[in-house]
């Protein structure tokens, strides 16, 4: 680390000492927990765009996908479902889909008896058309019946870090499908591919009624650590509950996440990294020096993509609520843009300043708008133009404008960032 | 004074500079030839003329006005064309568009303009309303040539035009640049075929490490016996 | 016959309609890449945006009492295109030209539109809040019925007059876009440019005139999509993300860079996701007296709701089968 950058981290810390002043320990310390869970997501996207130059406007997805996935694992198990024929239709809907699959993947090996040019495509177009057909002959009357009989799926009761984990491998799952797809596309292809699943994962998800509960929402979903409850029962006051049990799942956070930076960081100084850079800045050259572009990439979008499912996932567990409905493409994929960009993109250091500078701004930005109205309609009404309508509102709605500034600001007057990447040349 | 004056010109992409103080004179009667070995500065001289590179020091004079650095929507009006050497037409558009395009800064009517560069290029008249980009290499140049002609130039730069052309097309294009210059344009252009080049040259100028070698006629450079060792590939045969 | 005048409704009339919004939004997308390349990410919120400018002119001619044949947000959408056409100049000169201006990659001006997205964005709902609005609010919207002469039909065929004078517009701009194109020096310059750039500048053709044409008229389309979108469903601040995909869509299966080709892959995702969420068991019903066995009551390809999977799906074959879009697009 820099000098610059030990000066920036300390003004942060003085910044969260002031808003820890002012808001209180308990509001201070959620506000920790957040920050410190988007800063995993921004190391994911670090990444993904500092390292490998990857366009990802889709990270929104990836968090849905890991808080599904701790909500699935976590939540307490819904006997109603499993006792009735739920499970059965469901495993039949499972298998539709394998045999579906297996169709496909026939078809698309139908050259190796000789069907080949258009009457493969024919095939390949019946195939996945039957496959379509034969999974939703299966899946729908079970969703029917498991939305009638037993509400939803429910959870499996298992350990919430569990959950994370699950998180982390289902974002790869994913990751590893939207890559083989699209990483071969041009910079915007990938970036409006990228949107387009992740409004589809939301779509999913929202409407999935039978697997999430999807506008419903889920809660409450546990912790690892003891909740604010489990302290109060112990004796403890219901203030300082709040700020121990948060405290703790702090704790939690950000070892998780120094065990990822440390082990990115690692990755990163070695030839690994320095291999990664150099696609990244001339996958060219790159592919001309027999390193296998593709894989590589591939390789370093799951990487990223895991951090987000995990991140996601920590902030669910942590807000106890999974709720599909509550997802926007500004508060879970722009701003992590916003603070891998204003961070310094291709420097860990940077992508976590970044994502701690942003996440708070991003909160304060409501409560100053509020003070700053206020102020002004004091005036306002003084002079006789009448006092400022739904301040609370509007106020809560600055924030956006806030971030966009902050980007454009960024961009036009430090454009690599605030830590920027340190560009070693060997001599 | 002469129609282009380039006086100790120094320039480059920024970092080093390619031009190391190049000195071409150019009347509109000329046709003027660079020659030099690849990396001398040759086509960079027709940029840095052409405000397309930046020059830090020396002058660009075009019939006595100052034009160094300027942009070349101020200079195609002021008589000044250039012809790439490569992606020198608009291959999605027609002929004809094509040669509109060149007229782009003109006010006034250029239907006459077009009827003399069609009489100057014969094949592109039948042509004029296919795609640039379905034409052959040879009838792709005069296409090129026919849009830098439609500003009514009084210098006409070319970046190696019998580049990628076979030895007919060669023939025929030279044909045509001196034909050009008949029709009273001057015309500066850059050539690897540098002995047939200089065959048609009034002027002609080898460069080599940015900078003037030898200055002269066609004729004087060819007879040359240095030119011909260093440049054109052994002495001319007798 | 009833069930495909249903079918006619539902599909082909909703399928223009849709399609017509999509192909004046891809136009905007596509050529912003053409001249500039990159792709502006803003543009789904220039036309929330321009729904905005319209909607608050439509409140300020009912406010003077102006009542016009057509509705207002019609009468006022030239005006709203005008403004939104200085404001698209405004947002390049203030966000994307100093980038350029130091010689910023294209995906930095990619990023750039993201901090537009965000201020539009932000801007909207500071003066409007999050809720929806209609321009229909105080007026009534007409619905044509035109009965069908045929024996047994009961059916009309329906749609609504803002339908019809959305399409009648997008013909016109189509047209107008088309005589621009092929017909006026400047038009020409422009294709010219996203043809080759660098050729253009050495032509002579002044390169700043034509990005400042082509955002006047990628502002005062997005206007004009946006308003239309707000006419036919409603106006909401965060109209853009559902809108940015199959736009994008659009442009890409119609190649980058290709004005034609966005008009026609506006109309192909228009039509493909009205045929999708179409409930095909309709079609059958006449038919359920012939066969033995019961017909399944629903049969559409794709729910309603997952209705944005199938922009994204065709986006994704034709960039596996043919990466510069059906009609070649520029590719850098």
């Amino acid at each position: 680390m820099t000098q610059r950058a030990l000066i920036l981290f300390v003004g942060l810390f003085i910044l969260f000492l002031a808003v820890g002043w002012t808001m209180g320990a308990a509001n201070t310390s959620l506000l920790l927990v957040q920050s410190f869970a988007y800063a995993l997501i921004a190391l994911g996207l670090n990444i993904q765009w500092g390292y490998g130059g990857l366009f990802n406007f889709g990270i929104m997805g990836f968090l849905m996908v890991g808080g599904f996935a701790v909500t699935f694992i976590s939540y307490p198990v819904n006997g109603s479902f499993w006792s009735s024929e739920g499970p059965l239709m469901l495993a039949r809907a499972v298998l539709a889909f394998a045999a579906g699959a297996l169709l496909v993947v026939g078809a698309r090996n139908a050259h190796r008896v000789g069907i080949k040019g258009g009457w493969k495509t024919v095939l390949l177009i019946i195939a996945w058309s039957a496959a379509y057909m034969v999974y939703r002959s299966q899946i729908d009357p079970a969703v029917k019946y498991i939305e009638a009989n037993a509400g939803w799926v429910g959870g499996l009761g298992l350990h919430p870090v569990l959950g994370w984990a699950f998180g982390g491998l289902l974002a790869a799952g994913i990751a590893y499908i939207v890559g083989r797809i699209c990483l071969g596309l041009r910079t915007d292809y990938l970036a409006i591919a990228t949107i387009g699943i992740s409004e589809i994962i939301r779509a999913l998800l929202k409407n999935m009624d039978w697997l999430t509960r999807g506008t419903l929402t889920v809660s409450p979903i546990p912790w690892p650590t003891p909740v604010p409850q489990d302290l109060q029962a112990q004796g403890i006051s219901i203030a300082n509950s709040f700020i121990v049990a948060r405290l703790g799942y702090l704790a939690i956070v950000i070892v998780i996440l120094a065990l990822i930076f440390f082990l990115v960081q690692r990755a990163y100084g070695g030839p690994w990294g320095r291999m990664m850079r150099a696609i990244r800045d001339n996958h060219i050259a790159a592919a001309s020096m027999g390193k296998n572009v593709t894989a590589r990439q591939l390789e370093i979008f799951i990487l990223g993509s895991v951090m987000m499912g995990i991140g996601g996932a920590i902030l669910v567990s942590f807000s106890q609520i999974y709720d599909p409905g509550a997802y926007q493409p500004i508060n879970h994929t722009f701003l992590i843009w916003v603070m891998v960009i204003v961070g310094g993109a291709g420097n860990n250091w940077g992508a976590i300043f970044g994502a701690l500078l942003i996440y708070i701004t991003w909160m304060i930005s409501d409560p100053v708008a509020q003070f700053v109205f206020n102020s002004i309609s004091v005036r306002t009404s003084e002079w006789g133009w009448g006092a400022i309508p739904e301040i609370q509102s509007r106020a809560s709605q600055m924030r956006v404008l806030v971030l966009g500034l902050v980007i454009t600001v960024a961009l036009r007057f430090a454009p690599r960032g605030l830590i920027p990447e340190v560009v070693k040349r060997e001599a | 004074m002469s129609l282009i004056e380039i006086e100790d010109v120094v320039g480059g992409y920024g970092g080093a500079p390619i031009l190391n103080g190049v000195n071409i004179a150019i009347e509109q009667s000329d046709i003027g030839v660079i020659v030099g070995p690849n990396g001398a500065g040759k086509s960079t001289t027709l940029k840095a003329i052409f405000g397309l590179i930046k020059v830090s020091s020396g002058s660009i004079r075009f019939a006595g006005e100052e034009i160094t650095n300027s942009l070349p929507d101020k200079l195609v009006p002021k008589g000044l064309s250039f012809v790439p050497q490569e992606k020198n037409v608009f291959t999605s558009m027609s002929v004809e568009e094509n040669l509109e395009m060149g007229a782009f800064t003109r006010k006034d009517d250029f239907s006459t303009t077009l009827d003399w560069v069609y009489d100057m290029f014969p094949p592109l008249l039948e042509k004029r309303h296919q795609k640039a980009g379905e034409l052959s290499g040879g009838q792709r140049q005069m296409v090129a040539m026919g849009r830098a002609l439609m500003s009514q130039p009084r210098l006409l730069m070319l970046d190696e035009p019998s580049a990628g052309l076979s030895p007919r097309y060669v023939l025929e294009i030279f044909e045509q640049i001196v034909k050009v210059n008949k029709a009273g344009v001057g015309i500066l252009m850059v050539e690897q075929n540098a002995r047939q080049a200089l065959a048609l040259a009034s002027k002609g100028f080898v460069l080599a490490n940015g900078q003037n070698r030898f200055t002269g006629t066609g004729a004087e450079l060819i007879a040359d016996p240095d030119v011909a060792r260093s440049f054109l590939g052994g002495e001319a045969k007798r | 016959m009833n069930e495909f005048i249903f079918f006619f409704n539902n599909v082909l009339i909703s399928g223009v309609v849709l399609g017509s919004i999509y192909a004046v939004g891809a136009i905007g997308v596509t050529l912003i890449f053409g001249i500039l390349r990159f792709a502006h990410f803003a543009h789904g919120d220039m036309m929330t945006m321009g729904g905005f400018i319209a909607f608050l002119l439509a409140a300020a001619c009912a406010a003077l009492g102006i009542v016009a044949p057509v509705p207002t947000g019609f009468l006022v959408l030239p005006i709203a295109m005008v403004i939104a056409a200085i404001i698209a100049l405004g947002i390049d000169k203030g966000f994307y030209a100093p980038l350029r201006k130091r010689g910023a990659k294209p995906v930095t001006l990619l990023i750039a539109s993201i901090g537009v997205t965000l201020i539009i964005q932000g801007l909207i709902r500071l003066f409007f809040g999050s809720g929806s609005y209609s321009f229909f609010a105080t007026e009534i919207k007409q619905l044509i019925r035109i009965p069908v002469p045929l024996p047994d039909v009961t059916r009309t065929i329906n749609f609504t007059q803002p339908q019809l004078l959305m399409v009648v517009c997008t013909v016109i701009v189509v047209l107008a876009l088309h005589f621009f194109l092929t017909r006026t020096r400047l038009g020409k310059a422009m294709r010219a440019m996203a043809d080759n750039a660098d050729l253009a500048q050495v032509s002579g053709i002044n390169t700043k005139l034509v990005v400042r044409v082509t955002w006047i008229i990628a502002g005062a389309l997005a206007c004009m999509a946006g308003t239309m979108l707000a006419l036919d469903v409603s106006l909401k601040p965060d109209l853009a993300f559902n809108i940015v995909l199959p736009i994008f869509a659009a442009a890409i299966v119609g190649g980058l860079g290709q004005a034609y080709g966005a008009i026609a892959g506006g109309f192909l995702i228009g039509f493909a996701e009205t045929l999708a969420i179409f409930n095909w068991a309709i079609l059958l019903r006449p038919f359920k007296d012939f066969v033995p066995f019961a017909l399944p009551t629903d049969l559409a390809v794709v729910p309603t709701e997952y209705k944005l999977t199938v922009a994204f799906v065709i986006l994704v074959i034709v960039l596996l089968w043919r990466p510069t879009g059906i009609f070649k697009g520029a590719s850098t």
